[in-house]
């Protein structure tokens, strides 16, 4: 890869992304636009993460990479593998080692720190994208905070489903001003965005958006007083680990066809795994404490 | 301020306008159109109150600019020149069509509610009848499902609509009907002030004369303010307390309605009179 | 590490690349030399430059002889290679009334100064696969050579050298008559500077440069949609091709030392279409007038330099009726690479968002059964 430049993209390229990076910062949860490079891997894979963090990663750095929570996942290990070329990083699975970690659709299990970026992956960044399809309309409603037509799509589907129906992409509020989509996550990882210590970035390649939320920032999943948000939860734990407070997948065994559920954040079940066998191993405590 | 509207000096031109556009127009040359540059001065020189409680009339034939009049009201467009005062914003000591389009949003949810003569236009058809109306009490931060919905049925069974359609989609409503939930979702935040623009025009006459009848009633129990537009004058002789006569973008008479239909000064008002059946 | 990770997928996509590149050669003929898809594959190193955004048909060809062939593949591996060059300079526009002409047509008048000129076209002859071609060897390929250039009486430097005349543009007689609508914003902004999609996001409404820009680099097989679509009814545009030209235009840039010099680049070939319409735009007053469309791409693409033309003229409709009157419609959909990318990222796994979704459908369905 010496022939191209150290993190891939040009530095002038590199510049502009941090100063979006940092306008995204100072304005929770706004999208700011910003001119999108073709990167080595397709619109939709995760150029819009991969350029933030091209843009933010230096030698030093400790580079996780998970695609559905798992760093096996091929979309993961093709990513890292581009990253860690380019920029010469040192990567790893274990999230308590991580400087930098880039995720599609899930927050890791392990509550992350001050010291730690998470960059998520964001197929469509607006929100707004299911009541309106006109990019211009929807702007105009963000600076107006006209968000009624989402509040009645809401209340709509209680009078018809009894609750509401996003599953993920579920709509928050952000600094009690933008409402937000916090990319794909499960509704399992929205709390972890309040008032955490870390901080988050989302980049949106195809759609050429950056936004963040910053640490201490509060995140509000819209909700009504009589039909409170929840979150996933499941009648049994991890077939592996045992654990019973993770996000888990369900899956087949390819032999027997039997329905079993495992983390869907491999390395937490990893190490879980190790606790099991009563072998050493260090463990980070849960977003909740 | 007593009054609880005030519109002073407003006017809507489209076009790019002249020196000679105001003063070649208006009901005396019997045109909106400026002979000079062709720019269409919709309205000029709109000025009037309205005190609490009170129903005003707006009449004239289409073109007299009163649907335009009444869509800066509501901010549908903006207007060329003019200042609105609203006694419950500020205590009507701002001039509320130069603020950001944030706040006359609020205006518009909290203090404002609007009845079109197209249902398409004040209602989202693909809505259940309640989202309508939840819509409007959701940008009031109202945020409880369940109180919500006692609201909504509470307006519908005030507007006759049965309880048991809220959760079906206007768009399979009769005409009638849906003006009923249009003024059904105006009236969700108890606005101060009420725009009713041609509501019963194209409605058959029975159900005119319901819809009519529902108006009134609403502003006797609610005492809610008024504007009411209409090309009718047997609209305006039922509904108002005192009445403007526009024509060609102006204002060429006013007074008590009761006064005006007795006793009517301008030609034209005259001959709307006369029309009538 | 302190416990062992599965590594499988690593594996896999290591060896699935290896696989690729067995497949690319496993038939065991000679490979195919970049020489060879550059000047055979011309039209196919056009399109892949065009829609790639890029013009290096060295690069071009390298890129479809890796994609296999594929036009987007090829399309998106030279716009991933332009990411990683900085941004030196802006050339000047580029005067197409200096291009070298290797075709010119017009489809408003029968005749038109300098002529009708109709180069090296496929439009009418007929589509019969050329059997002979199964089995053509060099002898014959060198014979077709020297046979045309024999009957021309020219040899093959003359060719490459000999004068072409330039043709004064069929739209400029139209424009003299009045009878075309000349806007009156440019294509420039205030200040000088030209929009540039590729720095910034695009942001609607959009300037005209903007639009220009975005389907110069739009896929053909979209382009062509919308356009036809506009002109097959969902739309009201009734175009004529005013001219169609290809050929190569001198490329300068400003001297960055003496403003007054320009440096010349090189000569890229072309191609330009000005389809006239009739005025659409609702905000221009006045006589009635015809307004021009505008297309131009890398390369020989006649097609999507037409439909290009005609998306132009579409997308000032004020209030949009139809799909191609939508300029967020039209211009949010044509990019190939975007669109192969959305569309192909769906294989990826969403096991996350898959298993969100049945809790949400399983929930809903509890709570119907429980009030039955």
């Amino acid at each position: 890869m010496s022939m191209y430049n150290y993190g891939f993209l040009d530095e002038n390229t590199k510049r502009e992304l941090r100063r979006k990076t940092l306008k995204a910062v100072a304005i929770p949860g706004y999208q700011v636009p910003f001119g999108s490079r073709e990167m080595p891997v397709a619109r939709g894979w995760g150029t819009g993460g991969l350029q933030v963090t091209l843009s933010l990663i230096g030698l030093g750095d400790v580079l996780k990479v998970i695609d559905q929570g798992s760093d096996d996942s091929v979309n993961a290990c093709n990513l890292r593998d581009l990253i860690s070329e380019t920029s010469e990083v040192d990567t790893t699975t274990d999230t308590l080692e991580a400087t930098v970690i880039q995720t599609r659709h899930r927050i890791p299990e392990e509550k992350m720190t001050d010291e730690q970026i998470l960059v998520f992956q964001v197929p469509t960044p607006e929100i707004l994208r299911t009541v309106e399809p006109s990019e211009q309309e929807s702007r105009r409603m963000h600076a107006e905070r006209d968000y009624s037509r989402l509040w009645v799509h809401l209340y709509e589907d209680i009078v018809e489903w009894k609750e509401i129906r996003i599953s993920y992409d579920y709509p928050v509020l952000v600094n009690g001003h933008y409402i937000c989509d916090p990319s794909p996550i499960p509704r399992f990882d929205v709390p972890k965005l309040h008032q955490a210590e870390t901080l988050f970035l989302f980049g949106a390649g195809r759609e050429k958006r950056i936004y963040a939320i910053p640490p201490h920032t509060d995140v509000i999943p819209l909700q009504f007083e009589d039909y409170p948000f929840n979150v996933e939860s499941y009648e049994s734990g991890c077939e592996k680990c045992g654990s019973t407070h993770t996000y888990l997948e369900e899956s087949f065994d390819s032999n027997t066809g039997e329905r079993y559920l495992y983390c869907s954040d491999t390395s937490y079940c990893g190490k879980q795994q190790l606790k099991g066998q009563h072998q050493p191993v260090e463990i980070g405590v849960g977003w909740n404490g | 301020m007593d009054n609880r509207v005030s519109i002073r000096n407003v006017s809507k031109i489209y076009g790019k306008g002249c020196d000679s556009c105001i003063e070649l127009t208006g009901p005396e040359h019997g045109r909106n159109r400026c002979p000079k540059c062709g720019t269409i001065v919709a309205c000029a020189d709109i000025g009037f109150d309205v005190y609490p409680g009170e129903v005003l009339g707006i009449v004239g034939e289409s073109g007299s600019g009163k649907s335009t009049l009444v869509k800066t009201l509501y901010f549908d467009e903006a207007p060329t020149t003019g200042e609105f005062y609203l006694q419950d914003f500020e205590e009507g000591l701002s001039n509320v069509y130069g603020l950001s389009s944030l706040q006359k949003r609020y205006i518009r949810n909290h203090l404002m509610g609007m009845v079109y003569q197209n249902p398409h236009l004040g209602l989202r058809l693909d809505y259940s009848a309640g989202g309508n109306i939840a819509e409007k009490l959701l940008m009031a931060d109202w945020n409880h499902v369940g109180d919500i919905r006692e609201r909504a049925k509470e307006l519908l069974t005030k507007t006759e609509i049965p309880i048991e359609r809220m959760d079906d989609k206007p768009k399979y409503f009769s005409g009638g009907m849906q003006q009923r939930v249009q003024i059904s979702k105006a009236l969700a935040n108890n606005p101060p002030l009420l725009l009713l623009d041609e509501v019963t025009t194209g409605l058959d006459v029975s159900v005119q004369a319901s819809v009519l009848d529902l108006i009134r009633q609403i502003g006797r129990e609610l005492g809610i303010s008024m504007i009411v537009v209409s090309h009718d004058f047997s609209v305006i002789r039922m509904l108002t307390n005192r009445t403007i006569v526009m024509k060609n973008g102006r204002i060429v008479e006013q007074g008590l309605t009761d006064q005006i239909m007795e006793d009517p000064q301008h030609a034209y008002t005259q001959l709307l009179i006369n029309s009538l059946i | 590490m302190a416990y062992v990770a599965v590594r499988g997928g690593q594996q896999a996509i290591k060896e699935a690349e290896k696989l690729l590149h067995y497949y690319r050669l496993k038939d065991g003929e000679q490979p195919i030399t970049i020489n060879q898809i550059r000047t055979q594959m011309r039209l196919a190193v056009d399109k892949a430059m065009s829609e790639g955004s890029l013009y290096d048909p060295d690069l071009a060809a390298l890129a479809l002889k890796q994609a296999e062939g594929d036009a987007i593949e090829a399309s998106f591996l030279l716009r991933a290679f332009r990411s990683t060059l900085p941004r030196q300079a802006y050339t000047d526009a580029i005067d197409t009334s200096k291009m070298e002409i290797v075709r010119r047509i017009s489809a408003t008048f029968k005749e038109v100064p300098g002529g009708q000129y109709l180069g090296p076209t496929r439009d009418y002859t007929k589509r019969l696969l050329r059997m002979e071609l199964m089995e053509e060897t060099e002898a014959e390929a060198k014979a077709t050579i020297s046979e045309f250039l024999e009957n021309l009486n020219l040899n093959a430097e003359e060719v490459e050298s000999g004068q072409v005349p330039t043709f004064p543009r069929v739209i400029n007689l139209l424009k003299e008559e009045g009878l075309i609508h000349v806007p009156t914003q440019g294509e420039r902004n205030t200040d000088g500077s030209v929009d540039d999609i590729t720095r910034d996001a695009l942001s609607f409404p959009t300037s005209r440069a903007v639009r220009l820009q975005a389907m110069t680099r739009g896929e053909t097989g979209a382009l062509l949609a919308f356009a036809y679509s506009s002109v097959r009814g969902y739309g009201d545009v009734h175009p004529t091709i005013g001219e169609l030209r290809v050929g190569y235009v001198p490329v300068y840039m400003p001297h960055p030392i003496y403003p007054e010099e320009t440096i010349a680049l090189g000569r890229i070939l072309v191609t330009e279409a000005e389809i006239v319409v009739r005025q659409q735009d609702e905000n221009v007053s006045g006589a009635a007038q015809f307004a021009v469309g505008y297309g131009l791409c890398f390369g020989h693409n006649e097609d999507k330099a037409i439909s290009m033309g005609i998306l132009d003229q579409t997308m000032v409709a004020e209030n949009p009726a139809s799909p191609a009157q939508d300029e967020e419609f039209v211009l949010y959909h044509i990019d190939g690479i975007e669109s192969s990318g959305f569309i192909s990222h769906f294989k990826l796994p969403h096991y996350v968002d898959f298993q969100a979704e049945l809790q949400r459908v399983r929930s809903i369905n509890r709570k119907e059964e429980n009030e039955v």
